[in-house]
């Protein structure tokens, strides 16, 4: 069965300026970032819908100890988007030394940037989703 | 099903191994278990390892297989299991199916790692490939990143303050040095203060280094057999009367990250197959790679109301001679954690617990233990219920 949406594709389309999930057409519900099913119902009957990128912030850390390849420190956010889906993305903009619990709840757009893999990324470019808060 | 049973079990001291591999550290533990079960190697029908990062850590594949090699078994099935930091307990699950099934009558369920070797930036690389990696890793999200969002959620959740949940997940460092400080396998074996913890540099936000299990080597093992092996070699047999074991994806994929869905999934098909509710329990060994994780899973697990986990902690519930002790041993966290070992260790310090021989610190009369181990981004997690079998 033919993958309606690989990350490939999906990244092609960030990169056009379209943020993509797959829409059920069985339950209506929207999967982002895109899977092989349904993450509702587990139904392989989907389209591709591309989505505002709009959300609000579930909950957050501000990582002072990190990965080979990155500098600390950065926040990170889980964020809620508004058709429906989570996603995980390094929050633009603010003072990782002075976040707290006031970010819940922050309404976010959806960004992303794009730079060098390393030895864990089979030879491809590494891909972080980024929010940026609006209010 | 077959009844299934543990005859014997093993286990290195926990900490930094300078010299010996993980393969040699796996040797001695199993040898341990297999002595103690006053059994031979050439006695063993199948081996199952737990092992996260083997491959990377010390550039071993096929691991299983020279696992078995190492201790003489004679070209047995060998196998290893990678669920990250519950592998150990995802090879027991495996190991009680052969058994249960009556297709084998006594196995070897082990684990081991040595992460040390692996400088910390690396290492903490190496973890956050556990997230998705092309839709979440790329964020450069961290292994504690993981449990700070979790705490950050639960604050949120329950209306509690984030000082005094600090407050609460400080009590759960300090009870685990104070448990860790009477183990001589602990990695960690003395008490920490209020002012180390408060002190200690932060790690991912409200996560401090006190709040962090460390990188650790180690291994363990688990001679697991039928009921008719066992009674023929111990007097005090410990029976596994529960499994259960269950998956999620990234966090992406999960809604409430204080309540891990995978979790409740495995421990209560575990409290179903032993005919069990968490009333039963008299000892835990709990997955506390971070001290929120061990609020979280207390409650989780059934042993305490949602939200009220670290009420419980503040007054003295989970102390050993409190009404539900929680990580006799010191936990991850001041035992230490060489994550495919952990699992096994935990089913080590139960077994000890049930057989009455942990000394100073012994759950007085307990009969019944639950363990809990958790893997990944609360992706992997598997529960055991062993029970006196004398």
């Amino acid at each position: 069965m033919e993958y309606k949406l690989t990350f490939t594709a999906w990244r092609d389309r960030i990169r056009a300026g379209k943020y993509s999930g797959l829409k059920c057409k069985d339950c209506g519900t929207i999967t982002f970032p895109p899977r092989m099913v349904c993450s509702e119902c587990g139904s392989v009957n989907l389209d591709i819908v591309d989505v505002s990128g709009k959300g609000k912030i579930v909950t957050f850390t501000t990582c002072y100890a990190v990965p080979t390849g990155y500098s600390g420190p950065f926040v990170v956010a889980m964020a809620d988007l508004v058709e429906g889906g989570r996603v995980m993305g390094d929050v633009l903009d603010v003072d990782p030394n002075k976040v707290g619990l006031e970010l819940i709840g922050k309404n976010v757009q959806l960004g992303y940037k794009e730079f060098a893999g390393d030895y864990m990324t089979g030879g491809d470019t590494r891909l972080a989703l980024t929010l940026k808060i609006i209010s | 099903m077959r009844e299934v049973y543990v005859a014997g079990v093993g286990m290195t001291k926990f900490g930094r191994s300078e010299f010996k591999s993980q393969l040699e550290l796996f040797g001695e533990a199993a040898m341990d278990a297999i002595n103690e079960s006053n059994l031979k190697p050439k006695d063993i029908e199948a081996l199952f390892v737990g092992n996260a990062n083997g491959d990377i850590n010390e550039g071993i594949t096929v691991l299983a297989s020279h696992a078995a090699a190492e201790i003489g078994l004679n070209h047995v099935p060998a196998i290893k299991l990678e669920g990250a930091c519950s592998s150990g307990t995802v090879a027991i699950v495996n190991a009680f199916m052969w058994i249960a099934s009556g297709y084998a009558d006594i196995v070897l369920a082990s684990g081991c790692e040595r992460n040390t070797v692996t400088p910390t930036a690396d290492a903490t690389r190496l973890m956050n490939s556990g997230n998705h990696h092309r839709y979440e890793a790329g964020t450069g999200i961290t292994f504690p990143g993981l449990f700070a969002m979790m705490c950050h959620m639960y604050s949120h959740k329950y209306n509690i303050p984030l000082p005094q949940l600090k407050e609460y997940m400080c009590m759960v460092a300090m009870k685990a040095h104070k448990n860790g400080a009477k183990n001589p396998k602990a990695q960690f074996q003395k008490e920490i203060t209020r002012e180390q913890y408060v002190n200690s540099a932060m790690i991912a936000s409200p996560l401090q280094m006190f709040d962090c299990c460390p990188i650790s080597d180690g291994a363990s093992a688990m001679v697991v057999c039928s009921k008719e092996v066992a009674k023929k070699l111990t007097n005090k047999p410990v029976q596994i009367v529960g499994v259960g074991q269950a998956s999620s994806g990234g966090l992406s994929t999960q809604k409430d990250y204080s309540r891990p869905i995978a979790r409740e999934i495995s421990v209560q098909k575990a409290y179903k197959m032993a005919g069990l509710t968490p009333k039963d329990i008299n000892v835990v060994e709990l997955h506390d790679c971070f001290t929120i994780a061990e609020i979280v899973a207390s409650e989780g697990l059934g042993l305490f109301d949602f939200g009220t986990g670290g009420q419980a902690l503040a007054r003295g519930e989970t102390q050993i001679g409190g009404r539900m002790p929680i990580n006799p041993s010191g936990g991850l966290k001041s035992k230490g954690h060489p994550v495919g070992a952990t699992g096994i260790a935990q089913g080590y310090e139960i077994v000890n617990q049930l057989r009455g021989i942990c000394g100073q610190r012994q759950v007085e009369g307990a009969k019944i233990g639950l363990t809990d181990t958790l893997g990944g981004p609360f992706a992997s997690i598997a529960n055991i219920i062993y029970k006196r079998g004398w």
